[in-house]
């Protein structure tokens, strides 16, 4: 079966075998304009592969763990990685492979090309998908296009594919991807230009960059821009910026190089080359009837068009929708290294200078006018800092999904979340805040009595009858707070160290755990995976990893932070609380007090969330015997489960017991060296419950549907965490 | 006395037809239930499934091993009452483990290749039925067994 049609061969019906992207092109093609020698691969070879390999069943049983529409983008990024997985795990079919190499040699030899999705549906007047689904550049020799040709299939369920399904008209039985194999054109300019501008209907727009274009679709390399008069096609105005860098062919894909001085002197474009390309989108709109977006290069000074799809903004209902929020998230290397820098030169030392500015506050000393006016200023901060965590921490975790994307190319792995392993080698804050609990969990088991007399207290503090153990007390607190606090280091929760000696005895009653990471395996992976990579690639690759590596420790360190903060503020608000209650104040004012009274009920609603959002339900007669989820951290256990509601609940959290809760949050994680599983309702193989328990080698499942509610405290239950299968006996 | 071939046909008809078949299993309270993927081997002496380790089937086997398996080709209408055929085999069922399980698995793939992360999980059990007999009826009531040699 011949699975390959040429552009020039292409009919007026061959919208679904080849998809919008090759049909536009084909157009162009009979239309006269200059387009790369191109070949389209149907949707009947992916059809053929996903049946002969059984990955058709696979894919629908990945996208249908649980109702779609319940799951997180977390949750939907981890289902797009494992299918990716799937595809690059699964090698062509003998008879099926052959075909399609000999088509590739016979057309392009040893060649540079692209190899392009072209979805059916794809680029339609309807709407413009750009970069929901994948494609690669500069590819050589038939392995190589192979290889890339199942990725770009894959990325029919890319996680921005899935989110955008409704408007993609994807269906998870049925739906197919058909692929564009081109060669490259290596064009000296290159740059795009939009028929007409969103803000201006008598204006289009072009820009430029030296070398290929690779770099300002991308966003890596910033154009020159010519605003143009959409009758005349001149130039009416240029934007320039500073030229430094070019994108240009390499052995494997592209590299970003410095531009010659010369060039970097004078724009890509004179005015009539942009005329000259501003003529070419404006022909485009007459053969297809709506402004055009092209993407074009110039090669020894011939016009090719690489590209052409409307100018259709996606329907993506306004800023309030936020996958738009979410696609945003994928940024760029460059992009997320500028990231780092941020947070780790600015962000977090910032965070860190205002917790100890506001330690030193001694709000039992302010008026209450002043306590009025520092809740404020708390507060202020506190939203400032909510808003940089939505805004740059959030984003700076795709580091991680950008290393894992890179490492499962290059290693190909059976299990496409084991990059994260390579990752865990890495200090956190809360597995400090661990190993000094376990510190001193160790003073007590020193002697039997020590754990006599802490079984003993009665209202006396530890530090009355402990030399060792008080002080150690004391300092824990003052550095984390109170453990049964919704926040991190909030200290007016009251239990004193009540709830920090339950724990220690309850540490000290069992052997001591560590995480239980191994350095040698970590060690291994990293060189095995550094070793595929040469030269400039391999430092590129080692770069990346550390910054993954940053990425990764911030997920958990950033929330630590963040509480720090946020309990400053419940600080104050609970002083103000403490002063309304006192029956003689000495210096009460109506007026004052009314405003406190205020401020009080403004943030009480927020500090006294539970933990675990939902509440219990009455027992009804129907009960959920095994409950699917995702498998998040590999190992089998069984125990009692113990249901986390409020983080009250955590101060009787037994050893050997299975973390239940709503979501993991690090304020959450001291009692994991105790549970001997975790069970979570909030899904995906990156947030911090799955990543504490890998860290401690613990089976864990995420994405459990109702988890709170469908377990409680005290029923015996088995985690799966190979299966992602929760059992209740 | 019906002649042993058409009745082999038949039942091997539904084994390489059918990829799901109803186990039945006894538990201390009593007999137990589901539904199983299942493939048969080549000689039709054993009929072939997996299960997680941590499900009560598994925990029923491991109990006590015998088991049955119903294998039908119902549609879930008016025809099935003359159309319809049903096979039930009966037997031990043992789990898999050592060198024969990589032969297994393959054989086991080929027939279900999308069950493919869940058989290869550290936590799922091959499991066989070692049939003693099979029991064939069709023709609402029609009724013959076969026994294994």
């Amino acid at each position: 079966m011949n699975f390959w049609i040429p552009l020039e061969h292409l009919e007026a019906d061959d919208l679904d075998r080849v998809g919008g992207k090759a049909m536009t092109l084909g157009r162009l093609f009979g239309h006269g304009f200059r387009v790369p020698k191109t070949i389209c691969l149907t949707t009947r070879a992916y059809n053929r592969f996903v049946e002969t390999t059984g990955l058709r069943g696979r894919i629908l049983l990945e996208l249908q763990r649980k109702d779609f529409r319940q799951m997180r983008w977390e949750e939907v990024w981890d289902a797009a990685l494992r299918i990716r997985g799937m595809f690059h795990a699964t090698p062509y079919p003998s008879g099926m492979e052959r075909t399609l190499r000999e088509g590739i040699e016979t057309v392009f030899g040893k060649d540079a090309v692209a190899v392009r999705s072209s979805a059916p549906g794809e680029d339609s007047k309807r709407a413009s998908f750009a970069g929901l689904h994948e494609s690669f550049v500069n590819l050589l020799g038939a392995d190589a296009i192979l290889v890339h040709i199942k990725l770009v299939w894959a990325s029919l369920w890319s996680d921005a594919a899935l989110m955008y399904r409704q408007e993609l008209g994807l269906d998870f039985e049925t739906s197919a991807m058909a692929v564009i194999v081109q060669e490259t054109i290596p064009g000296e300019r290159s740059g795009v230009a939009f028929g007409r501008n969103p803000a201006d209907e008598f204006q289009g727009v072009v820009e430029a960059v030296y070398g290929l274009n690779q770099g300002l679709v991308d966003g890596v390399i910033e154009p020159d821009r010519w605003m143009v008069d959409r009758t005349s096609a001149m130039p009416l105005s240029h934007t320039a910026v500073p030229r430094t860098r070019q994108v240009v062919s390499a052995v494997r894909n592209v590299d970003i190089v410095p531009l010659p001085a010369d060039l970097a002197q004078q724009p890509p474009l004179s005015s009539d080359e942009v005329s000259e390309v501003f003529r070419t989108v404006l022909k485009l709109e007459e053969i297809f009837g709506v402004p055009q977006d092209l993407e074009w290069t110039l090669k020894k000074g011939d016009l090719y068009v690489l590209q052409s799809r409307p100018i259709t903004t996606l329907e993506r209902g306004g800023t309030e929708d936020e996958r738009q929020w979410y696609l945003s998230l994928h940024r760029s290397f460059e992009n997320l290294k500028e990231l780092r820098r941020k947070i780790e030169n600015e962000l977090i030392p910032e965070m860190i200078r205002i917790d100890q500015q506001l330690s030193r506050t001694d709000i039992k000393k302010l008026s209450d006018r002043a306590l009025s006016q520092e809740i404020d200023s708390r507060a202020a901060l506190n939203d400032h800092w909510v808003k940089t965590y939505w805004n740059d921490f959030i984003p700076y975790a795709h580091g991680i999904r950008l290393f894992g994307q890179v490492y499962n190319d290059a290693m190909k792995p059976e299990n496409p979340f084991e990059f994260v392993d390579l990752l865990a080698a890495t200090s956190m804050a809360s597995l400090d805040r661990n190993r000094r609990l376990e510190e001193m969990a160790a003073i007590v088991r020193t002697h039997s009595s020590r754990e006599a007399s802490l079984r003993n207290l009665k209202g006396e503090k530890v530090l009355e009858i402990d030399q060792r153990l008080g002080p150690a007390m004391e300092s824990f607190i003052e550095m984390y707070g109170d453990l049964t606090c919704p926040v991190t280091g909030g200290r007016q929760c009251t239990q004193g160290t009540d709830a920090l000696v339950r724990l220690v005895l309850e540490l000290a009653a069992r052997e001591p755990a560590e995480p239980k990471r191994s350095f040698e395996k970590i060690d291994g992976l990293k060189e095995k995976f550094l070793s595929r990579f040469t030269g400039a690639q391999g430092e590129q690759a080692a770069e990346l990893l550390d910054l993954a590596r940053s990425s990764y420790r911030l997920r958990d360190d950033d929330n630590i932070h963040l509480g720090r903060i946020e309990a400053h503020l419940y600080e104050a608000v609970g002083e103000a609380r403490r002063r309304l209650k006192l029956s003689v104040r000495p210096d009460e004012n109506p007026e004052t007090e009314r405003i406190l009274a205020a401020q009080i009920k403004t943030y009480e609603s927020m500090e006294k969330t539970p933990a675990a959002g939902a509440k219990a339900q009455v027992r009804g007669r129907v009960k959920a015997r095994q409950i699917l989820g995702q498998p998040a951290g590999e190992g089998l256990a069984k125990g009692r489960a113990r249901v986390i509601r409020e983080n009250a609940d955590l101060i009787d959290f037994k050893n050997g017991e299975i973390l239940v809760c709503d979501a993991v949050d690090p304020n959450m994680t001291f009692v994991v060296p105790l549970a001997s599983g975790i069970v979570e309702r909030r899904g995906g193989m990156l947030i911090h419950g799955a990543i504490i328990a890998r860290e401690y080698g613990l089976p864990c499942v995420t994405g459990v549907p109702d988890a709170t509610r469908r377990i409680h405290t005290g029923d015996r239950v088995t985690v799966d965490g190979f299966l992602g299968i929760v059992t209740i006996e | 006395m019906p002649s042993t071939e058409p009745v082999f046909k038949k039942i091997e008809t539904l084994l390489t037809t059918q990829r799901l078949a109803v186990l039945s299993t006894q538990s201390p309270d009593g007999p137990y239930a589901n539904l199983i993927a299942f493939v048969c081997s080549q000689d039709m002496f054993r009929l072939f499934f997996t299960t997680p380790r941590t499900t009560r089937k598994y925990a029923n086997l491991k109990a006590d091993p015998r088991a049955g398996m119903l294998i039908d080709n119902r549609s879930n209408d008016v025809q099935d009452f003359h159309r319809a055929m049903a096979v039930t085999a009966t037997g031990g069922i043992v789990e898999i483990t050592g060198g024969e399980q990589e032969d297994v698995t393959k054989l086991y793939l080929s027939r279900h290749p999308y069950l493919k992360t869940f058989v290869t999980s550290p936590s799922t059990a091959l499991m066989a039925m070692e049939v003693g007999r099979y029991i064939l009826v069709d023709h609402f009531q029609n009724v013959t067994e076969m026994r294994m040699p």
